[in-house]
């Protein structure tokens, strides 16, 4: 068997370490200090659709988010870090279960002017191709007919079961959004060149995004596409301790009611939002899917040392 | 049952009561939201392609499919009668359902057939097979190089393109996956 091997190839590997150098002089030069977060911790944060792994008593990272912040609350200014995250039970031709996540922020910042600057990183790695920042709500609506920010719960059923392969029994609102969002909407971005940003997403979807109060309200979060592939999610981040505390606390409530257990929350990240985070923006970007686009690489297996099938 | 992250190319699934084999499977996710496995499955007794999309938390019924080498019978036109060598015990297939691989049956010889909760519902010839050739035009001898061809008749009623040396009453092993004539052989 020949399953030893990586699952790269070696010209694949060395433009990946390539990329790599030119990612962080990127932020060398823009002075912004790149720092190391644990990978296990005793929280994580609760997320609906995100299983962590469990280590011991121990979770590994899904996301250095809390860390980081906690350094922003610390007085760290801008800062980035390259790091492994785990997410169980994501495996595909755009998931590995354990993968490299670039993420920044920049305190004192817009997600407007993040947008700018994720884009100038992004495109100056891809021979600077055309971008273009949408509104979610503009781009769903023109590939599904349905408004995502008024959309009742039976109006983005019905629009889901006109569709030839029905939807899954016993999806809640956002599910009937994402799959709307994965059938129809995703497949279209294929045919769209260049960088896409959505921007202004529901506000149930917002994470750890702040809500521009509208009407309509609306998160203030945005998600880099190219060619279809989800590259890039950040935020114009919630700084308010009590409103973050009441939505993990709400998505925990969420997973119970879905069976799924709840996880135990990082405190201190709370008591670091409570002592004061500056104002700012921040930014997660899948590295390997990046290093998929530039070096045109259709599977995420295709980037990777060892993809999830080559352990040993 | 399988979870969504079983659903793999080839799997055998059962779907409103059914039996289909998957052709492509797509683990679709955005960022934070909803994991979906979308699956495109071909229907084991009529052919036809759909298809389906699963959220993480579904499971889906692994067919009650199984492969038997059987022993092929006879054909009277209606009925195709294969017999499992191992229980001696008779299977009848409509015409509809060995349409595609009559041209290959031949009496005695060894197939793959496919029972469904104990039904059978479909028929694999066997990659290759030796047949004889039961009419061509009249071979020319020692063109060995010239890559030309004709058509040559075989037994089971296939057609085959073989090169001009082949005679009527020779046997030839071909590939029934791709209906190409592989080498003389030997009866």
């Amino acid at each position: 068997m020949t399953l030893w091997q990586p699952s790269a190839t070696l010209e694949v590997l060395q433009a990946r370490a390539h990329i790599l150098n030119q990612v962080r002089a990127f932020f060398q030069k823009r002075a912004i200090l790149e720092v190391e977060t644990p990978l296990l911790s005793p929280s994580t944060v609760p997320e609906l659709h995100i299983e962590p792994w469990r280590c011991g008593s121990f979770y590994l990272s899904t996301s250095p988010e809390t860390y980081m912040k906690r350094l922003l609350a610390a007085g760290s200014g801008p800062i980035f870090q390259i790091t492994k995250a785990f997410r169980s039970d994501e495996l595909g031709g755009l998931h590995n279960p354990e993968f490299t996540m670039l993420e920044w922020y920049r305190p004192g910042w817009s997600h407007w002017q993040l947008i700018e600057e994720v884009g100038d990183l992004v495109a100056g790695l891809l021979g600077q191709p055309s971008r273009q920042t949408r509104s979610f709500r503009e781009v769903f609506y023109q590939f599904t007919g349905v408004d995502p920010l008024s959309a009742s719960y039976s109006q983005l059923l019905t629009r889901a079961q006109a569709l030839p392969s029905p939807p899954p029994e016993g999806l809640d609102w956002e599910g009937v959004l994402d799959f709307l969002l994965v059938e129809l909407v995703e497949p279209n971005l294929k045919n769209i060149a260049g960088l896409l940003f959505l921007e202004g997403y529901p506000e149930s979807l917002a994470a750890m995004a702040q809500i521009d109060p509208g009407p309509p309200p609306r998160a203030r979060r945005f998600e880099l596409y190219i060619e279809g592939m989800e590259l890039a999610n950040g935020y114009q981040e919630l700084t308010d301790p009590d409103q973050q505390a009441y939505r993990l606390h709400h998505t925990n409530q969420r997973r119970r009611a879905q069976g799924d257990i709840e996880h135990p929350i990082d405190h201190r990240f709370l008591a670091a939002l409570h002592a004061g985070m500056p104002s700012c923006a921040g930014v997660a970007l899948g590295i390997d899917r990046l290093v998929m686009a530039i070096l045109k690489q259709p599977r995420i297996e295709q980037v990777l040392a060892f993809s999830a099938d080559r352990l040993g | 049952m399988l979870s969504h992250n079983q659903l793999r190319i080839g799997t055998r699934v059962e779907i409103d009561n059914l039996p289909w084999i998957i052709v492509t499977a797509q683990f679709v996710k955005p960022g934070k939201g909803q994991a979906f496995t979308k699956i495109r499955i071909k229907n084991l007794v009529d052919g036809r392609v759909i298809d389906r999309t699963y959220k993480s938390s579904e499971t889906v019924i692994k067919a009650d499919v199984v492969d038997v080498d059987m022993q092929f019978l006879y054909g009277d036109g209606n009925n195709w009668n294969f017999m499992d060598p191992a229980t001696y015990e008779q299977y009848t297939l409509s015409e509809a359902q060995v349409k595609e691989v009559i041209p290959w049956l031949k009496e005695q010889e060894s197939y793959s057939v496919t029972l469904w909760a104990g039904k059978a519902i479909s028929v694999t010839p066997p990659p290759f097979l030796t047949l004889k050739i039961t009419h061509c035009e009249p071979g020319i001898k020692g063109d060995t190089i010239s890559g030309a061809t004709k058509p040559a008749t075989l037994e089971t009623s296939a057609v085959v393109k073989v090169p001009l040396f082949v005679n009527e009453g020779e046997f030839v092993r071909v590939d029934t996956r791709t209906g190409e004539y592989v080498e003389r052989a030997k009866g």
